[in-house]
């Protein structure tokens, strides 16, 4: 099993989705949120796909295999664009961008920066990635490696963002 | 929201853009006003009535996850044309057959099937019995009976306690039901205007699970209690077990007993007897009503719909098999 940008994302965000995730439980069609994203997706920057292309990218690093789709790479410039409908979750989406300029870099594509973009916030975080990313990053993709392989599901996190999960009612349903 | 069409004319549906277009044909042929239906706001259909359309129109409904559900002159289910499986986990497949063939863990989730169902059933009972209709005797006799189910130590043991319930619990019908008289349950073709509403509602049932388990990573053919995969998606008569006596039998009993339908909407026969066209819309329309009830759940926090508490049960299931979180069975709490 490979580890993609979408399972960096997750695993930042709650571990017990990305396992869910990873294991074929899919809640994604039951959300509105997620339906949302993916119409702002599709109408956000629409000159955009001309100028830029959607690539898809692949390495290996410690034997575990690792892919990645970059919705815009400006390969002039050495810019990723990545599209998001709100900054809740702004940690998860910089590791997700991380890793997409990590693996241009394995596939030796140096000094590459990465812009978050909220157009509904109208605003724009930029990315770069740093030694100590590097490192976080191998720790993480062992970690996920570990538990796709893992027949244990991780914990609930219990957090505020929950309710607005497309897991919620899967993880807090009881009788 | 989407919701449920219900199709009684017979007449031709074919696609129309992004829209359903119906066209009702009369017995002479003759083509009525078209209706047209945005394919957003479909959960589903339902058809009693004669349906024409061709494959594109199955396509686009297909393309857009809506099923089809399949009803004969007689009101029997025949069938459903369901959307090819959009929701594939393998992990789940494996976990759900596993499940089954361990005997103790099949036994342990079909005997939780039969609790949630008797509980629901007492719960029932108890209502009534609190509204001058004692039904006292059926209360004591199901929980004497009770304990048979976690102490049954085969699939046919536990089968046997569930009719022995069912038995019992259908002898009080005659008392909480007033005008009418049930007897003894018949099915095909069932005998009396009350047998006639349960067949013909728990039918609605059991395509309401399917409908919902097809929703899920869960595989409708492969069940716990009842033998699966044999003639019918069983997993779908698994569930509809706990929650025939929630949203069927309550049903009948206000229908009835609100003379919201009556004797007058059934086509008696020599040896049988079935809902009129008219009767039939009447139930159906409450039904639906029924299903977008709406509860506050407990463990949510969250309104939902009776016919959403279907599908959480099978989230719960999904996490029993598994081994997530033990499967607890839904026990009407109100």
């Amino acid at each position: 099993m490979s580890v993609n940008g979408t399972l960096i994302q997750l695993f930042h965000i709650c571990p017990r989705e990305m396992w869910l995730h990873t294991h074929g439980i899919n809640m994604e069609h039951t959300s509105e949120t997620v339906y949302d994203g993916k119409l702002l997706h599709e109408t956000s920057y629409s000159q955009r796909p001309e100028k830029y292309t959607e690539i898809t990218l692949s390495a290996c690093f410690n034997n575990i295999p690792l892919t990645g789709k970059i919705d815009f790479y400006d390969a002039k410039q050495k810019i990723i664009h990545e599209t998001k409908r709100s900054d809740k979750a702004e940690v998860a989406h910089e590791w997700q961008a991380k890793f997409y300029i990590w693996l241009l870099l394995l596939n030796d594509i140096p000094d590459v920066q990465a812009i978050l973009e909220y157009p509904k916030l109208r605003t724009s975080t930029t990315v770069q990635l740093t030694s100590y990313d590097i490192q976080h990053l191998t720790n993480t993709i062992t970690t996920i490696q570990h538990l796709q392989q893992s027949d244990k599901c991780p914990d609930k996190i219990k957090s505020k963002i929950c309710k607005s999960c497309s897991y919620y009612e899967l993880c807090y349903i009881e009788e | 929201m989407k919701k449920s069409y219900y199709l009684f004319n017979p007449g031709r549906i074919s696609r129309r853009d992004n829209s359903l277009k119906f066209t009702p044909v009369d017995d002479l042929g003759t083509e009525g006003a078209p209706r047209y239906i945005p394919v957003e706001s479909v959960d589903n259909l339902y058809t009693f009535g004669s349906l024409d359309a061709n494959s594109a129109l199955y396509n686009f409904l297909g393309k857009e996850q809506i099923s089809v559900h399949f009803f004969d002159h007689y009101e029997h289910y025949t069938g459903s044309f369901m959307p090819k499986d959009f929701l594939l986990s393998g992990k789940v497949i494996i976990a759900q057959t596993e499940h089954y063939s361990n005997s103790s863990k099949r036994l342990s989730i079909a005997s939780k099937f039969i609790e949630g169902a008797a509980f629901n059933i007492l719960k029932n009972l108890r209502y009534y019995n609190n509204r001058d209709k004692d039904t006292s005797v059926q209360i004591d006799t199901i929980s004497q009976m009770a304990p048979q189910i976690s102490s049954a130590k085969s699939i046919e043991e536990l089968m046997g306690v569930e009719g022995q319930i069912r038995l019992t619990y259908y002898q009080a019908f005659d008392l909480i039901i007033n005008d009418f008289e049930m007897g003894t349950r018949t099915k095909q073709p069932p005998s009396n205007e009350i047998n006639a509403l349960i067949s013909f509602l728990n039918m609605m049932c059991y395509t309401l699970c399917l409908d919902m388990i097809h929703h899920t990573q869960l595989n409708p053919t492969i069940s716990f209690l009842h033998q699966p995969g044999y003639r019918r998606y069983s997993l779908a008569l698994d569930l509809s077990e706990i929650f025939k006596p929630i949203l069927v039998d309550r049903l009948i009993f206000s229908l009835l007993n609100k003379r919201q339908i009556q004797t007058q909407d059934f086509d008696h026969q020599l040896n049988s007897c079935l809902l009129k066209e008219n009767g039939r819309k009447k139930v159906v329309k409450a039904w639906d009503d029924k299903l977008n009830e709406t509860i506050k759940h407990r463990s949510l926090g969250r309104n939902v719909t009776y016919k959403h508490l279907i599908k959480l049960e099978c989230y719960k299931l999904v996490k029993h098999i598994l081994n997530i979180e033990e499967y607890k069975p839904f026990k009407a709490w109100w």
